[in-house]
């Protein structure tokens, strides 16, 4: 890929990650929604997961597809803009819903299992946005470092958990994310499978 | 080449006001449908409320209203805008800006409201007669939703009471259970939620018969939009706000405690009384404060009044009952 091709979709990749925000942003300081601190909890708690779970669909993608294996120079930025919007939405909870109350939080944590799942979340994220540098890759080394990042399918699953005990029993909302998720984590046990099939196939000589 | 000279065209061509607004809605929505479609799909739905944003449309029609004592004083009403693209009414689907959306294709005229059950004689009221029952008052309430939001809303009606009296319940009725208009043909987006229809709701006798529960049949001084549960429900200003029922078809004097939606979708969460009390918490958050709707973000946050500060007139309904118990 050229240099100027790839400068050029990153360049597209940062401003599409950050439009939703910017419309948070312009929708709370403009005052155009009847419940601003609703607003931004679920805009950052919806784009969380899904930029979670579109991190998630790079590698499928590129065993499919090796044509496509260039996607990977975009999974970290995914991944991190998914912890940006992460942090924000855990920020509104602490600021707007519990007024930096930390005995309120403590509670909530404890008695409120989808503040349970959510601060599982997020604490799941945090080593994996603090070790996506080059340099954490090199100092953990290849292999440790890939075996930490498997927590990401862990936080998605607890993102997942989350929001369906956030909503009310009978919404079915969370749905969509929910199936798109499931197919994506499927993905890579059943595409290495095919792999493993067509690598080493069994003759009646193989003991 | 045929060029028609202008003042030749016959009234024929010329569309009727009516349609073309309807296709200039059409094209704003089919763009703003097409440039969802266009962006990431699943999140661009987002991007749709920015290209057609919502208009406020008022109802038909207004009301001859009075004052009310009644009324609540000393709150900052909640915008018409607000109450009326802000619900939860979740047959014409789950997103709070849906009903405005969809709630067009609700069939507010015919309606009749059927009074049933343990009456001396059943009853079918036309909803123009139940209009012109009795005076239409102006009453002012907070609206308080589980969700802990609040709005405060400028209602039409009055007491529920009086029709009631209209009624004649037998003494065996206990509770009075209220039903809400529910097709499946018409409300297509009832399945996005796994509840069973109709709506269903209901109180204690001394509950309807208390002057502050309202027969409700406009806000802002004109007929109820249809998100808003157009064109009668009742307002029950100091419970949860799901217990107030909208578009009421039919009202039902029964014996024992009627089954109610909400509390047959999650027992646990939604009990029968529901009243508005801060000590006593949602399983799955906090009831002690809520946020003011249309506030700026950092000016929301207010404390939960008990019984949505409504306790004057309610509280001595509940005396000796373990409102923890009886949620």
């Amino acid at each position: 890929m050229k240099r100027s091709t790839l400068i050029l979709l990153k360049t597209a990749t940062w401003v599409a990650c950050l439009t939703p925000m910017a419309l948070v942003v312009y929708q709370t300081v403009l005052n155009t929604t009847p419940d601003p601190t609703a607003n931004i909890a679920l805009t950052t708690g919806y784009w969380t997961l899904l930029l979670l779970i579109l991190s998630l669909a790079i590698t499928p993608l590129r065993l499919v597809a090796p044509r496509l294996s260039w996607l990977i120079k975009f999974r970290r930025l995914l991944g991190l803009f998914a912890f940006f919007y992460g942090t924000v939405h855990m920020l509104t909870y602490v600021a707007l819903y519990s007024n930096f109350n930390v005995s309120t939080m403590i509670d909530d944590i404890e008695k409120r299992r989808f503040i349970t799942s959510g601060v599982a979340a997020y604490l799941l994220l945090v080593p994996l946005a603090a070790t996506s540098t080059t340099w954490a890759i090199r100092k953990l080394g290849g292999r440790n470092w890939n075996r930490l990042h498997k927590l990401v399918y862990l936080a998605a699953i607890c993102g997942c958990i989350h929001y369906w005990w956030q909503v009310k029993p009978g919404v079915l909302s969370p749905m969509r994310l929910t199936i798109v998720l499931a197919v994506l984590l499927l993905a890579r046990p059943a595409l290495a499978w095919v792999k493993r099939r067509k690598a080493a196939p069994v003759t009646a000589e193989t003991v | 080449m045929l060029i028609s000279k202008p003042g030749n065209i016959p009234s024929s061509e010329i569309t009727p006001k009516e349609h073309y607004l309807n296709r200039r809605a059409f094209m704003r929505g089919a763009i703003s449908s097409a440039a969802a479609l266009g962006a990431a799909g699943l999140g661009a739905e987002r991007l749709s409320e920015v290209i057609a944003p919502r208009t406020a449309v008022k109802a038909d029609t207004k009301l001859q209203t009075v004052k009310s004592p009644l009324t609540t004083t000393g709150e900052q009403l909640t915008s018409y805008e607000d109450i009326t693209h802000y619900n939860n009414f979740y047959e014409f689907g789950v997103g709070k800006s849906d009903p405005a959306k969809n709630a067009g294709v609700l069939p507010t005229r015919p309606w009749t409201v059927k009074v049933e059950g343990m009456v001396k004689q059943p009853k079918t009221f036309d909803i123009d007669t139940l209009l012109k029952m009795r005076p239409l008052e102006d009453r002012v309430y907070r609206h308080r939703c589980v969700e802990a939001w609040s709005m405060v809303i400028p209602w039409v009606g009055y007491s529920l009471s009086e029709l009631i009296n209209q009624c004649d319940p037998l003494p065996k009725a206990k509770f009075v259970q209220f039903l809400s208009y529910y097709d499946k043909h018409v409300e297509k987006w009832a399945n996005e939620s796994d509840i069973f229809w109709p709506y269903s709701e209901g109180l204690r006798m001394d509950e309807a018969m208390n002057p502050l529960t309202l027969l409700t049949f406009g806000l802002y001084g004109e007929t109820l939009p249809n998100q808003d549960g157009a064109p009668v429900r009742i307002v029950v200003p100091w419970k949860y706000g799901f217990k107030s029922a909208k578009s009421i078809v039919t009202i039902k004097f029964v014996e024992k405690m009627p089954p109610t939606t909400w509390n047959e979708q999650a027992p646990n969460e939604y009990g029968f009384y529901s009243n508005v009390n801060p000590n006593v918490d949602h399983p799955r958050w906090s009831q002690k404060t809520e946020r003011r709707i249309g506030l700026p973000f950092y000016a929301q946050r207010r404390t939960t009044l008990m019984f949505n500060g409504y306790g004057d007139e309610v509280a001595s309904m509940y005396k000796g009952m373990d409102l923890r118990k009886y949620y």
